[in-house]
């Protein structure tokens, strides 16, 4: 006779209770918040898909969204390839490979509201370092109050600074994995720099590179506190990316059922395009 | 093709090498003739993979010269010396077909397309891979991704030498022999001067028509298989290649003979050499039991099929022996003889006997 023992159970209920409390329960939250309209008092009233169409047909959405994939990808064009090639530049024996090490991955550990903090001042027309050589030394107009061209080329460096390392700490650890039997044998083949970069380099950096590709796509596109600290999304709604107009109709405004619609929308677009370049990037390898 | 010479080369991977122990590398001399099957054979850490760098440029030396056909080459790059060379692990262009892999060399020195294609397909044909010729390489085998990277340094009609540093490491060993008797096959076809790096005995013996063996940065003997296996001109020669092992018995000297335990034992020739350490060197196979010679005492006794294999100590050394006919029981006192003509004695490591003269 066969016993039926059901005791494996108890060692996925941790797992079960992890993605609950993690995942499905904040997440059917919003969902419920998402379908229904609220005043206050606990009192909820059915609303079906109408916030997801109000929020889908806003152009105060458009022009959000707008404004979130013109940062994402500006930040990506410039932090992929800059980040590739400070990996490169990068010393992969000796004394200083700790000393650059170190100083890549400073930045990141600074605290994001302490980085727009920093750059808010850093940047200040009168006293900041930047804002008084940019104003009173070379004569140009900079401030990130009034001059929207500012306040965008300022979150962009920013971002740049802060995260470029990333990038250049996983491709460098893609780099320091390629035997020097592949560069010997590239020199004796005649491959001139190039071709070495582009057949030995970049097909072993590909997989770290994805990686480091996807998680600044996900970081940047849902970024909150930087340019929430250093511009409050001004001026004018100029620099209002997604996540800081969602917190304005959640908070500000208190549109719970619009904002958690938002949210939603907001949360599928991220996978959305996580999934699809992750899918296209390892495609080739499977086949 | 080309006829390589080194003139005292000498390399050290420090900085600021004090003593002759900082030197990988200590004073090599030699040429190889245009054309040869070559093997450097020696332990890991012997210096043969530098010596091999070397002469392909990855290294410069700290001291010597390199010459290709007389022509002194040691300022040179590795891509300016015409060479190939197959590493410990294959090493293929992952992104690339197979096709592409073995143009790459080709392609980059701006070689015509039309050439490219005629010598790919016919160094495909040579490698037996015309079949894989647009698979992704980094879908092969590691044997064929090897057969691929030797392709590479193939493809070059020009090249003046092709160098193989341990390049059966990562292959199975049912695939080692086929690529074995390949690389043997590619010699005679192609006729190149080619230099092989391995530390094992039967790769270099089987590969090789002459092997270099080095140990501690020096060169030990340089001689044919046979050669080597005959008289090994160092103990460590005769441990080194043979399985077992020569042996190498400790023994005195007096008035020109040579005794152990008491016991004189005839040598091959007269001795002309003498040092601190004195000792008999030989090969199993010339060991036989008998009546009257050494006393000792069998240790362990192995019927391996046509013969056995006696291990018996003679005083504190173990004395390996190769037998026919009846096999002793371990424990046993046997007398051990050996054969005069192949019984030699070394001074300090280093062979002491004339050849073939009579023992006085």
């Amino acid at each position: 006779m066969k016993t039926v023992n059901q005791r494996a159970w108890f060692f996925v209920l941790p797992v079960v209770f992890l993605v609950a409390f993690n995942a499905l329960i904040p997440i059917m939250t919003v969902v419920n918040y998402s379908v229904q309209e609220t005043f206050g008092n606990n009192l909820f009233f059915w609303e079906g898909l109408r916030w997801y169409e109000q929020i889908l047909t806003s152009e105060r959405f458009h022009a959000a969204l707008g404004r979130q994939f013109l940062f994402t990808g500006l930040i990506l064009a410039i932090e992929v390839p800059l980040g590739v090639a400070i990996a490169l530049a990068m010393p992969r024996k000796g004394v200083w490979v700790s000393v650059c090490l170190v100083a890549m991955a400073l930045p990141m550990l600074i605290p994001w509201n302490v980085v727009g903090a920093m750059w808010n001042i850093f940047t200040l027309p009168d006293i900041g370092l930047l804002g008084y050589l940019m104003n009173h030394v070379l004569g140009i107009h900079y401030d990130m109050t009034q001059n929207p061209v500012a306040a965008w080329m300022t979150i962009l460096v920013m971002d740049v600074w802060h995260w470029t390392s990333l990038v250049v700490l996983l491709c460098y650890a893609g780099l320091v994995s390629i035997p020097d039997a592949y560069y010997q044998a590239a020199r004796i083949d005649g491959a001139s720099p190039w071709k070495v970069f582009r057949y030995i380099q970049l097909p072993k950096m590909k997989t770290v590179l994805t990686i480091a590709i996807l998680l600044r796509f996900m970081d940047s596109f849902n970024i909150y506190t930087e340019p929430f600290v250093l511009t409050g999304g001004g001026p004018g709604n100029s620099t209002t990316l997604l996540s800081i107009d969602l917190v304005k109709i959640a908070l500000g405004q208190f549109d719970l059922g619009p904002a958690a619609a938002m949210s939603l929308i907001y949360f599928a677009i991220t996978l959305l395009a996580s999934w699809l370049f992750y899918t296209l990037m390892t495609r080739d390898d499977t086949r | 093709m080309a006829t390589i010479s080194l003139q005292s080369l000498r390399h050290s991977y420090l900085q600021d090498p004090r003593s002759e122990d900082d030197f990988a590398l200590k004073e090599i001399t030699l040429d190889w003739q245009d054309g040869g099957a070559y093997a450097l054979l020696g332990p890991s850490g012997c210096g043969k993979s530098t010596l091999l760098n070397i002469v392909s440029g990855l290294l410069a030396p700290t001291g010597g010269a390199v010459y290709f056909d007389g022509e002194d080459v040691t300022g040179l790059p590795p891509e300016r010396r015409n060479i190939a060379q197959v590493f410990q692990f294959p090493v293929i262009y992952d992104t690339m077909t197979v096709y592409d892999n073995l143009a790459f060399p080709l392609r980059n020195r701006g070689r015509d397309e039309s050439v490219v294609r005629a010598r790919v397909t016919e160094i495909a044909e040579l490698l037996e891979v015309q079949d894989m010729l647009r698979t992704r390489a980094s879908h092969l085998s590691p044997d064929n991704k090897q057969k691929i990277s030797m392709g590479r340094g193939l493809v070059r009609q020009d090249v003046n030498v092709i160098m193989f540093d341990e390049p059966l490491t990562v292959i199975d060993p049912h695939l080692k022999w086929k690529l074995r008797s390949k690389l043997k096959e590619l010699h005679y076809r192609v006729n190149a001067t080619m230099i092989y790096v391995t530390h094992d005995q039967t790769e270099a013996l089987t590969f090789a028509d002459q092997v270099v063996v080095m140990d501690l940065g020096v060169i030990v003997q340089i001689g044919t298989p046979v050669e080597l296996f005959e008289r090994p001109a160092h103990t460590f020669v005769g441990h080194f290649i043979g399985s077992p092992g020569m042996n190498v018995i400790p023994c005195e000297v007096e008035n020109g003979g040579a005794f152990v335990m008491g016991v004189n034992i005839p040598l091959e020739g007269d001795i002309v050499r003498s040092g601190k350490r004195i000792e008999i060197g030989i090969r199993p196979e010339y060991v036989s039991v008998g009546a009257g010679g050494v006393e000792g005492r069998v240790r362990r006794a192995a019927d391996v099929g046509r013969h056995n294999i006696l291990e018996v100590m003679v005083g504190d050394t173990r004395v390996s022996a190769i037998t026919a006919g009846d096999r002793p029981n371990a424990g046993d006192s046997v007398c051990l003889q050996f054969r005069q003509d192949q019984t030699r004695l070394y001074a300090d490591g280093w062979l002491a006997t004339a050849a073939g003269g009579q023992n006085s």
